[in-house]
């Protein structure tokens, strides 16, 4: 600080105590709603302190699910969703770092080719060849599948970026010493490449689990079986059935649910967190 | 492009790495790309029999249809609100933590955790906080004569989605200016300080120059953003309603495509979004290149 004004240190901390209660509210109100009963929602005004039918709220989504609002029980879906979040964050990684190692170690006809080829990949976000790729997954066969759900989006360009720029500075040394002590190129990368990247692969996990955790658009077209719900479509089909049956508590436990898995991770691991997100964008 | 000076010789190892990586972007990035563009110059008659092939008659009628032209510039205006709402404040709020030093990582823990909720979970928590028959915010503005309702009116549904996809992107551009307001050397305060300007005009004059490469940036991720990850936030709070009027670009592609299946023209609409993300990339990989060399 440059010099000391008391009204504008105030001020400053005002500004903050409002922005994080703005930024927390919604978060708050729809927890607040999962304590209640479903009588509570029929008065009118939405209640803003914790009632006492959390506990039934969240067992009951938990176990059986709501049947009225064609939904799982939110284990299963919760569990579809890591399974997807988790396929696609080591994925990635996995063909990145793969990648990365090839077009930087390595000279070979059609590198260039292959980089661009790569490079594409950013330009073609899942929205915008909605139904030609559902067409390819479907004449795969793999419509209701963890593998139609998670391929499509575990190619990379960002994360092949990341690697190639923190191979670029890996001193020539390493890989030359290890070549004069006899390795060959896949005991390099094992034993000398790999621990040397472990914290560009974990700033990249949890930028890519956040990435595949909240993925809805891809879901909502290759499930049509209960089986396969994630958690963030359940939530969808949930709030379709909400006109006719306002269990919001059900509804909001949900929500919350959804959102403590991703959330947790993000609180955890910020350091990790703020260094992906940093890297991976530029 | 380089690599290392000295590299391994191998004739398919570098081939047998790249594999999974380049099978994945052909068989769902490439090729279903290249249909899309195929059937953008293509109608199916209704019953799918017949495919012939029409030239850019696709182009000319979206091009020609009122109901595409408004999307496009609903989208513009969604994109300009968002980005604006959410770097306003993201600004505003990345300033206040850089002026406080002790309990700067506290606020920032209790800031950044939004980038991991999903953009249909931030619809729902709007939606449900809008909701005009029992949300808390339709019965506030009622005490002052305003009657919410997002299912009767376009411009409310409109609000809605934009403080939903606001609200979820602040995080992440909080993040941006906090680096960015970081790395603004203290000694120029200082001496800015010193010649007798106070705090607004330090801003002014020093920081907001400085913050400049990092606005860019994030206004190009923004519009990125606004444009293709708020699907969720549409569907979730308006599906794309009332009448039109919160049909975005990318939610129009969907709904013509998947629920109308006019593949024809959700073709082409889908070549034009290309067509945009191809020009994004290049304004960031330009400016990065530049920011290289700042």
């Amino acid at each position: 600080m440059v010099e000391n004004r008391p009204f504008l240190n105030i001020l400053t901390h005002l500004v903050l105590i409002a922005g994080v209660l703005v930024v927390a509210f919604p978060v708050y109100v729809a927890f607040i709603a999962s304590t209640h009963e479903p009588s509570a929602f029929v008065r009118g005004v939405l209640p803003l302190l914790p009632g006492d039918n959390m506990l039934e709220s969240y067992g009951q989504m938990l176990s059986s699910g709501w049947q009225v609002g064609g939904t799982p029980p939110v284990w299963l879906m919760l569990g579809n969703s890591l399974i997807m979040a988790l396929t696609i964050a080591v994925g990635k990684i996995a063909i990145s770092i793969l990648s990365a190692f090839a077009i930087v170690y390595f000279r070979f006809p059609f590198r260039m080719l292959a980089f661009w080829v790569i490079f594409i990949t950013l330009m073609l976000p899942v929205e915008v060849r909605i139904i030609p790729t559902y067409a390819v997954v479907a004449n795969l066969g793999m419509l209701n599948s963890y593998a139609g759900l998670t391929l499509p989006l575990i190619a990379s360009a960002t994360a092949t970026f990341l690697f190639r720029q923190f191979f670029m500075t890996v001193p020539e040394e390493l890989m030359e010493a290890s070549r004069v002590d006899g390795a060959g190129p896949m005991k390099f990368f094992r034993d000398i490449l790999l621990p040397i990247s472990i914290t560009n692969i974990a700033a990249l996990f949890v930028i890519m689990f956040i990435y595949g955790w909240v993925q809805y658009l891809w879901p909502l077209l290759v499930t049509t079986e209960e089986d396969f719900y994630t958690i963030v479509l359940g939530i969808k089909r949930l709030m379709a059935s909400s006109d006719r049956v306002p269990a919001w508590n059900l509804i909001m436990a949900t929500v919350t649910l959804a959102m403590l898995p991703p959330v947790l991770v993000v609180l955890f691991m910020q350091r990790l967190f703020v260094k992906g997100l940093t890297e991976t964008e530029k | 492009m380089q690599t290392k000076r000295s590299t391994y010789q191998n004739r398919w190892l570098p081939f047998l790495l790249l594999a999974p990586q380049l099978a994945i972007t052909l068989v769902f990035f490439i090729w279903p790309a290249s249909q899309a563009v195929k059937s953008s110059f293509e109608r199916t008659d209704a019953f799918g029999f017949k495919t012939t092939f029409v030239g850019l008659d696709n182009y000319a009628r979206i091009l020609a249809d009122p109901s595409y032209l408004n999307a496009l510039g609903r989208t513009a205006i969604f994109a300009v609100s968002v980005t604006a709402l959410s770097m306003g404040l993201a600004l505003l709020l990345a300033i206040c933590v850089n002026r406080v030093l002790r309990s700067a990582k506290f606020y920032t823990t209790l800031l950044v955790w939004p980038y991991a909720v999903a953009p249909v979970v931030a619809g729902v928590l709007w939606w449900f906080l809008f909701n005009p028959t029992i949300g808390l915010l339709p019965h506030l503005l009622d005490w002052f004569g305003i009657n919410w309702n997002h299912r009767v009116s376009g411009t409310q549904a409109m609000i809605l989605i934009t403080i939903a996809a606001a609200w979820k992107q602040i995080s992440y551009n909080f993040l941006f200016f906090l680096a960015g307001l970081q790395s603004v050397p203290q000694s120029l305060m200082e001496a800015a300080a010193i010649d007798g300007a106070g705090p607004f005009k330090r801003f002014w004059t020093i920081v907001l120059p400085l913050l400049s490469p990092t606005t860019f940036f994030l206004l190009i991720i923004n519009i990125n953003y606004v444009m293709f990850d708020t699907f969720g936030v549409i569907d979730a709070t308006t599906g794309g309603g009332p009448g039109q009027a919160t049909m975005t670009l990318v939610y129009k592609v969907y709904t013509d495509g998947v629920a109308g299946l006019n593949i024809g023209s959700s073709s082409a609409q889908s070549v034009m979004l290309m067509g945009i993300v191809i020009i994004l990339t290049f304004i960031q990989f330009r400016y990065v290149e530049r920011r290289v060399n700042y």
